[in-house]
């Protein structure tokens, strides 16, 4: 393997990995807000309990998502030298607001809060989580522009002189029509991971105290929590839905190789572009078995209209051939993506998302009037449901970045332009195996600790009591 | 001098104020994590876990928002100086790894240790924590002392405009920027003792207090062989000045100390780190990276900087929002300020693995 393949392994192992923990982070501070928000207006203290719960959940997720994006920040210097320098004026000043505005912000607040149960009033110690919450959606935001400036770049002008991109519109960076249906698309997405979390956690322990005794005094609690979490699920499910669809047709517009590939579409349609749900055959879709298509849908989500005709793959190969081949900064053998990566990514990524929903509609149908689900089967659905969003938020990303390719910036720069010259495929082998290993071993101590908290469940907790009547040499109410 | 812009000198002097945040307050966390199984050490292992609960629980809420400031810097750098973020992280590859493996086990040490119900798991993750911290702390010294010193950096034959580092490891491992490691140990050491003396009470405090000074005569002897070298490599005003300051602080906080004076022992301390960093910033200016094979080939700030669109809109930026993180960022350790103590450690909650459901 070269320098190139390897930094690419690199770079896809670290985010995705970093990715798994971001989604919960983002929408279970969301969540954990609201549920702390519920018991300041109510004072009941199951709402209390079940803030602590998924606050202690969410807080060995975060370790992990925390540490992760150290190396993020520092990977593209790293790796792609070629690249931060070319567009750093423009790619740069979105990680520094991430920085600046979202996570000092986030890790600050966080502090407070976890550290600040029993030294802040009420209302400050509510108002804490809430800064929190809105430090990662900022945070999201920046990142997300960033990227949506590889996918479709714009607010910049070319240097020949000093041969680099230069920044003229930070604020077109900023509201980037691909960054406007992104953030929507992985926000909503967040917020379906979390729901799909508390749901499938509440559910599985609901299910356990039913076991134990039917009239259980916690079942109310966690059924409350379970139904919570399904209808966010499903609401921000369907969110997740429209959002994707308008993503479809930005992304038809701005990267239309990419939706070729989504479909394996090699000739150009002329109309009433049918969409497979599943084809059986030649892995990258050339040779076809089997395969259940629906008319027009393709098109549709291409182009809004399922009449419209949808450009194929051997089209779109010639035309890019035609545009970017000569210059050195984007010439490459072949400018179709792996297509069934993409294909098969764009499924799994809708399909998962879709399985998470139908499961928390069943939840929000089992669980009315006082139903409780006894079976077997929904064990498996508590604990299986946290994590299909989890897979179906990597599926779109490495969808989305297999899509790009062989661009690292959308007909701006290849990703062979981008790459660090001076570090030795030696070298990133050596830190691939570094951070793999690593990271292998920070998700066994992860998991492990999750099992064991979710498994314990939301114990009675003490009320916090009040700063000013607290003894002030009593013991901390939280400690490490 | 050079033809740098007003913007690229603001630019220059933020990142040396990002710097300055970072090494100031992670400092200290650096220090507690070292000091770890020394001031960690009862008589019994339950005294033990005590007083290392006491010492996490000092850096407990601030340590992730300290960690933030590195992450700032290493974002404005990629803004405001591309070709610097860009040479620096492919340049110093190998070490930079090292020192995110370091951060990554360290974080995890402190979040995860109380988590567990044993007293292997609380053991592992101690290594973590003490081993991460002085392995940062050292290859931080290594790599900046690197930066101001100069390494073997060159024009790259191959892209017009473009710097490469033109060695390996082993470059960066000469005697200055090994003694640039050690001094950082030393002062984090001295930092992080002070700081645990001004926020526990108890034998802890005593005992931080009385090892501030020991590692605190060390670092001040390794300090100022240092910063003569770099001085006298690169001289400059600023430079000279940042280094006779902190030699000043350095001693004003260690008298302090001794007096049993712990605020302004912090304070003196506090102040060494900044002014070191000043005096880096001023011998390493109108560098981005001297290089070691001939001045020709030193990475200016001129040919790092990005374009002065991008430095307006930064600036903007940290004219409005570093004043409102430096003021919640003031709240939070105000709202933590009292002295913690073995007596307020609260009992563990184990959590066991035995239910299965
Ligand atoms: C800010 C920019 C940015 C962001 C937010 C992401 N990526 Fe990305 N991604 C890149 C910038 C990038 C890149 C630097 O541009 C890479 C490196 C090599 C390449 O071709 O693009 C890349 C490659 C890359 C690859 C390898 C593609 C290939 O080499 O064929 C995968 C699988 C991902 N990314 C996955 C993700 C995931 C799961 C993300 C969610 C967090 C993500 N990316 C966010
Ligand atoms: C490849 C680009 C990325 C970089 C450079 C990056 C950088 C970072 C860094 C440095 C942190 C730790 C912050 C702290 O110390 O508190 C972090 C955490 C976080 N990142 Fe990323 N990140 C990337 C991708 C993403 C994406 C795509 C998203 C969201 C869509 C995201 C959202 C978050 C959030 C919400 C957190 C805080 C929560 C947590 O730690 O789990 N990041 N990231
Ligand atoms: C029918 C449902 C869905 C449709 C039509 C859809 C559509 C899309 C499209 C077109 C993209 C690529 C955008 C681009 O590259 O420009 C995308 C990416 C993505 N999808 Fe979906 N999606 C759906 C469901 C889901 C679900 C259920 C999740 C996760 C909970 C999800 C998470 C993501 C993520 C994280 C990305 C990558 C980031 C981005 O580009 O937005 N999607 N989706």
């Amino acid at each position: 393997m070269t320098a190139l393949d390897l930094a690419r392994w690199q770079f896809a192992i670290t985010t995705v990995y970093h990715f798994l923990f971001v989604p919960i982070t983002i929408g279970l501070t969301g969540l954990i807000a609201v549920m702390q928000t519920v018991w300041h207006r109510t004072g009941n203290p199951e709402w209390l309990r079940l803030t602590k719960f998924f606050g202690k959940l969410f807080m060995i997720n975060f370790a992990l998502g925390l540490v992760t994006g150290i190396v993020q920040e520092f990977q593209f210097g790293m790796n792609w030298s070629l690249y931060s320098r070319f567009v750093g004026d423009i790619f740069g000043a979105p990680l520094a607001f991430e920085a600046l505005l979202a996570f000092f912000l986030e890790s600050t607040f966080l502090g407070l809060w976890i550290f600040g149960w029993d030294r802040l009033p009420r209302k400050v110690h509510l108002a804490t989580i809430w800064l929190t919450h809105i430090g990662t959606v900022l945070s999201a935001y920046f990142i997300l522009a960033a990227n949506s400036f590889m996918q479709n770049p714009v607010g910049y002008t070319f240097n020949p002189k000093t041969n680099r991109a230069e920044l003229d519109d930070f604020l077109a960076v900023l509201t980037n029509k691909v960054q406007l249906v992104t953030f929507p698309h992985v926000i909503t997405g967040a917020y379906m991971t979390a729901g799909a979390f508390v749901m499938g956690v509440a559910l599985y322990l609901m299910r356990k105290r039913a076991i134990e005794s039917r009239t259980h005094a916690d079942l109310p609690m966690y059924r409350k929590a379970a139904r919570l979490g399904a209808w966010v699920a499903v609401v921000a499910g369907l969110a997740v839905v429209v959002t994707g669809d308008l993503q479809g047709k930005v992304m038809t517009e701005v990267q239309p190789m990419k939706m070729a590939a989504a479909e394996a579409l090699y000739e150009s349609s002329s109309g009433h572009a049918p969409f497979s749900l599943f084809t059986i055959g030649s892995l990258d879709g050339k040779e076809k078995v089997f395969s259940l298509e629906v008319p027009g849908v393709l098109s549709y989500l291409a182009t809004g209209d399922v009449a419209k005709p949808v450009e194929g793959i051997n089209d779109l190969e010639k035309q890019l051939q035609a545009t970017y081949g000569k210059d050195p900064l984007t010439a490459a053998a072949s400018y179709t993506p792996t297509i069934w990566l993409a294909y098969w990514n764009f499924r799994l990524m809708m399909g998962a998302g879709f399985l998470a929903m139908l499961f928390g509609l069943m939840v929000l149908w089992r669980t009315r009037k006082d139903g409780l689900p006894m079976e077997k089967y929904w064990k498996l659905i508590g604990i299986w449901t946290p994590l299909l969003p989890v897979f179906a938020m990597s599926f779109g990303w490495i969808f989305t970045e297999i899509g790009r390719q062989p661009f690292l910036v959308n007909g701006m720069m290849s990703t062979e332009a981008g790459v660090s010259t001076s570090v030795g495929a030696w070298s990133v082998a050596l830190t691939m195996i570094l951070f793999t290993l690593l990271y292998g071993a920070l998700a066994v101590a992860e998991i492990k600790l999750t099992l064991r908290y979710a498994q314990r469940g939301a114990v009675p907790v003490a009320e916090p009591v009040d700063p000013s009547t607290r003894d002030a040499d009593a013991p901390l109410l939280f400690a490490y | 001098m050079s033809n740098l812009s007003a913007l690229q000198v603001v630019w220059f002097a933020l990142i040396a104020v990002l710097w300055i945040g970072y090494l100031t307050l992670e400092g200290f966390d650096f220090g507690v994590g070292m000091l770890l199984p020394i001031l960690g050490k009862g008589r019994t292992p339950e005294e033990s876990n005590r007083r290392r609960r006491v010492l996490i629980n000092t850096i407990g809420p601030v340590w992730d928002g300290n960690e933030v400031w590195v992450l700032t810097a290493g974002g404005a750098t990629f803004a405001a100086f591309p070709q610097w973020y860009a040479t620096l992280f492919s340049g110093y590859y190998l070490a930079l790894a090292l020192i995110l493996v370091a951060l990554i086990l360290r974080g995890m040490g402190l979040d995860y240790r109380g988590k567990g119900d044993t007293a292997l798991w609380r053991q592992r993750w101690d290594w973590c924590i003490t081993g991460g911290s002085y392995a940062a702390a050292l290859l931080w010294g290594v790599g900046l002392t690197n930066i101001v010193w100069g390494s073997p950096v060159k024009v790259d034959p191959e892209v017009t405009g473009n710097y490469i580092f033109d060695g390996t490891l082993f470059s960066l491992l000469g005697p200055v920027p090994l003694l640039g490691g050690l001094t950082f140990v030393a002062l984090f050491l001295t930092h992080g003792a002070i700081f645990v003396a001004l926020k526990t009470d108890g034998d802890i405090r005593h005992e931080a207090r009385a090892l501030s000074v020991k590692t605190g005569v060390v670092a001040a002897g390794l300090a100022v062989v240092l910063l003569l070298l770099v001085n006298t490599k690169h001289s400059s005003t600023i430079g000279w000045a940042g280094a006779v300051l902190a030699a000043v602080c350095l001693l004003a906080g260690l008298f302090a100390a001794l007096k049993g004076r712990e605020g302004w022992a912090f304070v003196g301390t506090f102040a060494t780190i900044a002014f070191a960093v000043v005096s880096y910033f001023g011998a390493l200016f109108p560098n981005a990276m001297p290089s070691s094979l001939g001045s020709v080939n030193d990475l200016t700030l001129l040919a790092a900087s990005s374009t002065p669109k991008t430095l307006t809109i930064m600036t903007w930026a940290a004219v409005v929002f570093t004043p409102v993180v430096l003021v919640y960022t003031a709240w939070t350790y105000w709202v933590f300020r009292k002295r913690i103590a073995v007596h307020h450690i609260p009992d563990e909650q184990h959590v066991t693995a035995t239910v299965r459901g």
